[in-house]
């Protein structure tokens, strides 16, 4: 086995209905795992961004983007290495936590406290995934209910 | 104008200069199908099953140059094609098949025949539409023919739901096509093209690697110039068969796992791989890491992700190829041919030692022995299609090809069942030659009920059997590396193929000797009616040489030699 790599990889695609699938079979059909997945419009323009975080043989991850290229619908394929990398993720905790110390955290990792309601508070953290991953482990002792990540989102520096 | 989609779908075809479809109707595709009926612009051709249909789209393409179309209904119309779109995708042939499917309130319903034909489609197909309104369809069916036939071409599908057949909208086939994002390069970078021409000027022992883009990009006659003007020695790939004529004298032979000796050799000994409009496949590399261990590679081709796939390439040049070889052809000056005589003498000594051939050592005929026959007696004058196995490499490896679209095989995706229909595709796209399908007794029985298409329509293809009651290809392995357990490759078993040919209201022959073969090919030509010619061939022969699977190039089983 080649050496596996985590890879972030960015593609410029024109909004149409199969373009997600396309991009995802490059990817299912050779048995790799897409770890995150974020699309979003390009405002103004009739492209949507998505950022892919995959990890896998560089050489065949060199391939996948080869062939991202050739998709007729896709417009620019970016294979990250420099860049500025963030990603969103939103907890629940029960209410009955300490929710000064839930919020001196949340602080830390570019968040804060964004709802409070009688039986739950929710927080939110915006950072780098690896932090937010740390966040993620250092926050398990508050009991957090529920856990969503929004995937990373990069740009080139 | 305004017109309904199945119309459009017509105005289009006709536009396009399309002269041939192949095609099956049913349910979802029947209002196309109605205007067929009322049109006398191009020619219907409906084969008996629609795998059928769309081999013989390519066969068609393949011969022409153009592109090929074919026309299915929804459900099982669409999944039995789809087997000729994947071998179209494998082969980069250029094809536009237009699929009806149920109507747009009922897709996602399980209505009848309703299959996901682009969820299917999307990973065979360069790229496919599924229409949902009628104003789309100009666009779409412009977009179709274009990208089947640019950059590396392929097949391109279109499904269309039936009311949107129905649905009137305006018709434009003037429209410009915007796609920003699809833009082939054509023109390679002139200055690696400089490079890459002083490294061949500086290499010692350079080869021509010659693969199936060349074809495809009708650039032939642009490389048999190059090659002359060079005085380098060349292998094709079994896809470029054709590129240089059997008798040139600067063409070593086909390489790969069932090339010859010399061609192998060559590449194993070269320190300069020219790769033209070739992919590195594996049939054709063997064991990658001892591949052309120690030359540098040029690698010049239209699609920039076979370009440092398998190998890397130390000039990658994207473009088209017969652009790139005309720049080449300018720079050539600087290349000597002197400089390679000894490199070419080593090269002929190479075939000497182990050139291609057979023994004529049993009373059975011989396979290879009744291709050359053909060549001899036909050569030019005949197109040659293959099916499958054994024959298939054996046709690559004995028929004097002499010219580019004169073989047409199924090679990316070994399809049998490929050669009857694609030999009738063929024919209709040059009637002037003869049709000849080179095919065994396994394959023939994958797409025999095209002889009623072929009656028909007088599409006299010949089919010579090289009938050796074995699924032969798989009971070599088997003889080679599962210690001669032939399982489920004995077909002992067959048909009465004379018969089965006069059934259909075709001609048949059985034949044993070489007299009978002689009588029975010019009989079959002169009556120019479809044909069986069912060879008894010896039953055991292996196709040699050949490099086991994995293995290295020079690594050959060898072809016994026998005292004289
Ligand atoms: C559709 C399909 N099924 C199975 C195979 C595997 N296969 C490759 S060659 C071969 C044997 C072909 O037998 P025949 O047509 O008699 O040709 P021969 O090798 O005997 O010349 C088989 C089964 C294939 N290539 N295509
Ligand atoms: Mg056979």
């Amino acid at each position: 086995m080649e050496a596996s790599e985590r890879r972030v990889i960015s593609v410029i695609v024109v909004n149409e209905a199969s373009v997600l699938s396309r991009i995802t079979d490059l990817f299912s059909g050779r048995g790799y795992n897409i770890t995150s997945l974020t699309v979003a419009p390009i405002p103004e323009s009739k492209y949507s961004r998505l950022t892919i975080v995959t990890s896998g043989s560089v050489r065949i991850i060199e391939q996948i983007t080869k062939q991202l290229h050739k998709l007729i619908p896709v417009l620019k394929v970016y294979e990250h290495a420099d860049l500025v990398e963030k990603e969103m993720a939103l907890i629940k905790f029960p209410v009955s936590e300490n929710i000064a110390d839930i919020n001196t955290l949340c602080e830390a990792y570019n968040g804060k406290i964004v709802n409070v309601g009688d039986n739950v508070i929710i927080a939110m953290v915006a950072d780098e995934p690896k932090r937010v991953e740390n966040f993620l482990k250092i926050i398990t002792r508050y009991n957090p209910k529920e856990i969503v990540r929004s995937g990373a989102v990069a740009l080139e520096r | 104008m305004q017109i309904n989609g199945a119309q459009m779908v017509i105005e289009a075809l006709i536009a396009e200069g399309v002269d041939t479809v192949f095609g099956y109707p049913g349910g979802a595709i029947m209002n196309v199908y109605d205007e067929i009926y009322k049109q006398d612009d191009f020619q219907h051709i409906l084969t008996r099953h629609e795998q059928a249909a769309v081999h013989a789209a390519e066969g068609y393409s393949k011969a022409s140059g153009k592109v090929g179309v074919a026309m299915i209904t929804s459900g099982p119309g669409f999944t039995n094609a789809v087997t000729g779109l994947a071998d179209a995708y494998m082969d980069s042939i250029p094809l536009v098949v237009i699929s009806g499917q149920v109507p747009m309130s009922l897709i996602g319903t399980d209505a009848f025949q309703e299959i996901d034909a682009v969820g299917i489609s999307r990973s065979c197909t360069k790229h496919n539409y599924l229409v949902t309104d009628a104003k789309d369809l100009p666009r779409v069916l412009k977009e179709a023919f274009y990208i089947a036939s640019s950059g590396r071409p392929g097949p391109v599908h279109i499904d269309i739901p039936k009311d949107v057949t129905a649905q009137i909208a305006e018709f434009d086939y003037s429209i410009e096509l915007e796609l920003e994002t699809y833009k082939p390069h054509t023109k390679g970078n002139p200055r690696q093209i400089k490079k890459a021409m002083e490294a061949i000027a500086k290499a010692k022992r350079p080869l021509f690697y010659l693969g199936g883009g060349i074809i495809n990009a009708n650039a032939a006659y642009e490389v048999r110039d190059l090659v002359h003007r060079t005085g380098i020695p060349a292998v094709e790939t079994f896809m470029a068969r054709g590129t240089l004529s059997h008798d040139d004298e600067l063409l070593i032979s086909m390489l790969g796992m069932h090339g010859s000796y010399a061609a192998n050799m060559a590449m194993s000994e070269t320190d300069l791989v020219i790769g033209l409009g070739a992919r590195f496949d594996d049939r054709v590399t063997g064991k990658i890491s001892e591949f052309a261990k120690n030359a540098a590679v040029i690698h010049v081709d239209i699609d920039p992700a076979s370009i440092s796939k398998l190998i890397n390439a130390d000039y990658p040049i994207v473009g088209d190829v017969k652009n790139v070889v005309n720049e080449m052809l300018g720079l050539c000056e600087q290349v000597k041919s002197e400089k390679y005589a000894s490199w070419r003498e080593t090269v002929k000594h190479f075939d000497e030692l182990h050139p291609l051939t057979y023994h004529e050592d049993t009373d059975r005929l011989k396979p290879q022995w009744v291709i050359e026959r053909v060549g001899e007696l036909l050569g030019d004058d005949a197109n040659i299609s293959t099916d499958v196995g054994q024959h298939q490499m054996w046709t690559a490896q004995f028929y004097p090809f002499s010219r580019p679209r004169q073989f047409i095989s199924s090679g990316g995706l070994g399809t049998m069942g490929f050669g009857f229909p694609a030999a009738m595709g063929v024919k209709a796209a040059s009637p002037e030659k003869i049709s000849i399908n080179f095919t065994g007794d396994g394959s023939i029985l994958m797409n025999c009920q095209e002889l009623m298409t072929a009656v028909e329509k007088k599409l006299p293809v010949i089919n010579i059997i090289l009938n050796n009651n074995y699924l032969g290809m798989v009971r070599q392995w088997q003889t080679l590396f599962y210690d001669k357990r032939h399982s489920e490759t004995d077909l002992s078993v067959q048909p009465d193929f004379v018969k089965l040919s006069e059934a259909f209201g075709g001609i048949g022959y059985r034949v044993t000797t070489k007299e009978e073969f002689d009588a029975a090919l010019k009989d079959a030509v002169e009556k120019n009616i479809v044909a069986f010619i069912d060879v008894v061939v010896e039953r055991l022969e292996n196709v040699m040489p050949m490099v086991p699977s994995g293995g290295s190039l020079f690594n050959m089983m060898l072809l016994e030699k026998k005292e004289k």
